[in-house]
């Protein structure tokens, strides 16, 4: 406890580099999943390469990642961006199957009337589909919240700075203290994550809590 | 008026949807496609905003052919309502019904106050504005469906089995309503079904499509009971034909009888009669009670509500069902203001069948005759 208190300063700036490090890639990474979720569905020959393809990324091994990307993007091997690519690219894994399928679930005789409602496909597809798609898109969003939470501390074997330098550091000395720090921070920091979005959720889907009290 | 001129959707795999279909949908009119399963009914009806491509063959919409329309603007245009309305979900009542003003461009304010008075206008409370689709039973989601289809004041209107999914009173009611909108609106109307009693409840025209989409007849309703041009239009138009089709049979002047009628509260013990009427102040006909069965006062208790009653100017079937259905072989006749004018046996009401005229085959003014649509001459209409 007098350890984290001492290392105050230390803990907030990591905690904000972790919240970066995974936060942005779970922007950037659902506006990438969108169009490609969208694709995956509008032409259905692309839905088995698209979801199973892009959900292969999942598997490379992060520190596989961390160390490949510099070489790939010209980058230097400490460059926090070569993180957030990589966890970009993990999100995407996540969330271009969730995404299809979102948009799929939208029942049929809506996007009918929709369309002869007189909606072009692009005004049909903002107005209706990713509004009616918001659950199932956002259950996706919780996991890879998650996950790139977990994932980023991986970075911390590079020395890239976030929470994940509590553990290195623990572990070379032998001393617990900064370990439970950097486990509890990220356990909080995958909490309030999966909050936000669940608060997101709630104020973009109104609809689904009216429907409870019928009249 | 919607025109198809030889229309043909052929699928890929070779399946024949529609097959030459030639049909006239005129201006201000509902004209129902009907058939089995398979017939290319809605094939047909979506071709007409072009949610499906024909194959080949023209669709004119007041004479332009849709081909060479946008096809979104085309859409803003035609009222479209189906079967589970398919509102949308995430939208209240008041933004689904705004839907298509909005799309036009429409301001906020005008569209909500123009939906508002549409949901008033298709009988749902205002209360309804604010809800969402889920909070609504079937039928009030029809009904939204349809004020959202009526909203930007589209010409036409087309609508796949839009009564199809609700309980058969709830559905009863909504075709009525229909009815009496489109008596104020005079929209042009083509509307799918695979019930033959919808279609011909609901059609000024009616035209049978049979599987493999082929058009089989197209004509008023009266005719196609009256002379069906083929077995299987005999069978699909059904069995008792004949006395459906004194529901468009206009009731003439019948022999009526004075009817001796007491009011609610007023003792019948002691009359002469089997059964007598009982009316309220404005003398509507409440109910019949049988004097030697009722000790003392009318009470709503010994009412007998079993007999039907029927307008003087309402269609024959009516007048027909009155006496039927009557416990005392009586037929009860009142005024379009539903104040009793006097009562009809069964055999009168046949007698007045037997001298109507059927609906004449081959009648060159018949419009509804036609089984090609351009041998019809109601290009006014």
């Amino acid at each position: 406890m007098t350890w984290f208190i001492d290392h105050l300063d230390d803990v907030q700036a990591r905690t904000l580099q972790h919240v970066y490090l995974a936060g942005l890639p779970l922007v950037i990474g659902l506006l990438i999943a969108l169009p490609l979720g969208w694709l995956a569905r509008r032409y259905p020959v692309l839905y088995a390469p698209f979801t199973a393809g892009f959900g292969l990324l999942y598997t490379i091994p992060s520190l596989a990642l961390f160390v490949l990307l510099p070489g790939l993007l010209g980058t230097k091997i400490l460059d926090p961006v070569n993180v957030v690519v990589a966890m970009t690219l993990y999100t995407v894994a996540l969330l271009v199957r969730t995404v299809a399928d979102g948009l799929g679930a939208v029942p049929e005789d809506v996007q009918q009337s929709a369309t002869a409602m007189g909606y072009t496909r692009v005004k049909r597809f903002f107005a209706i589909e990713l509004p009616l798609a918001v659950p199932v898109i956002s259950a996706g969003l919780r996991v890879a919240a998650v996950s790139n939470v977990s994932i980023v501390s991986v970075a911390a074997v590079l020395g890239i700075p976030q929470l994940g330098l509590f553990f290195t550091d623990g572990f070379a000395r032998a001393f617990y203290d900064p370990l439970f720090v950097g486990i509890i921070a990220c356990v909080v920091l995958a909490l309030v994550f999966d909050v936000i979005i669940v608060l997101a959720t709630r104020a973009l889907t109104p609809w689904l809590r009216a429907t409870g009290d019928r009249a | 008026m919607i025109v198809f001129d030889r229309v043909t959707k052929t699928y890929p795999d070779g399946t024949v949807a529609v097959d030459e279909l030639s049909l006239e949908a005129p201006s201000g009119k509902i004209t129902v496609l009907v058939g089995p399963s398979g017939c290319g009914k809605t094939t047909s009806l979506r071709m007409v905003n072009r949610m499906i491509k024909p194959t080949s063959g023209t669709i004119t919409l007041d004479g332009r052919d849709t081909s060479t329309m946008k096809e979104a603007e085309l859409r803003r245009g035609i009222g479209y309502v189906i079967q589970h309305a398919g509102l949308f979900p995430h939208r209240t009542v008041l933004d689904n019904v705004s839907t298509v003003p909005r799309l036009l461009g429409v301001d906020r304010r005008e569209s909500e106050k123009r939906s508002m008075d549409l949901l008033e206008r298709v009988g749902l409370d205002p209360a309804f504005a604010k809800r969402y689709p889920a909070q609504l039973s079937g039928g009030q989601q029809q009904r939204v469906g349809v004020a959202r289809a009526l909203a930007a004041d589209p010409p036409v209107m087309l609508m796949d089995e839009p009564f199809s999914a609700v309980d058969p009173v709830v559905r009863e009611q909504l075709q009525d309503e229909f009815l009496r909108l489109q008596d104020e609106l005079g929209k042009t109307i083509i509307f799918v079904t695979h019930d033959i009693d919808e279609a011909i409840k609901l059609g000024d025209q009616v035209a049978v499509l049979r599987v493999g989409g082929k058009l089989a007849q197209v004509a008023e309703p009266a005719y196609l009971l009256a002379h069906p041009v083929d077995d299987f239009i005999a069978d699909f138009v059904g069995r008792d034909r004949g006395y459906r089709a004194l529901s468009f049979q206009p009731t003439p002047r019948l022999p009526l009888a004075q009817e001796r009628t007491v009011a609610m509260g007023e003792a019948v013990s002691g009359l002469d009669a089997e059964w007598v009427l009982v009316v309220d102040e404005a003398n509507h006909p409440l109910g019949w009670v049988e004097p030697r069965r009722v000790q003392g006062e009318v009470t709503t208790e010994v009412l007998h509500r079993g007999g039907t009653v029927a307008r003087a100017s309402g269609p024959l079937r009516a007048a027909l069902d009155a006496a039927l259905s009557s416990p005392s072989r009586r037929g009860v006749i009142v005024d379009d203001a539903g104040a009793l004018v006097g009562t009809v046996r069964a055999h009168e009401v046949l007698n007045a069948i037997e001298d109507a005229d059927r609906p004449a085959l081959d009648d060159p003014d018949h419009p509804g005759a036609a089984t090609t649509p351009h041998a019809s001459s109601d290009a006014s209409a």
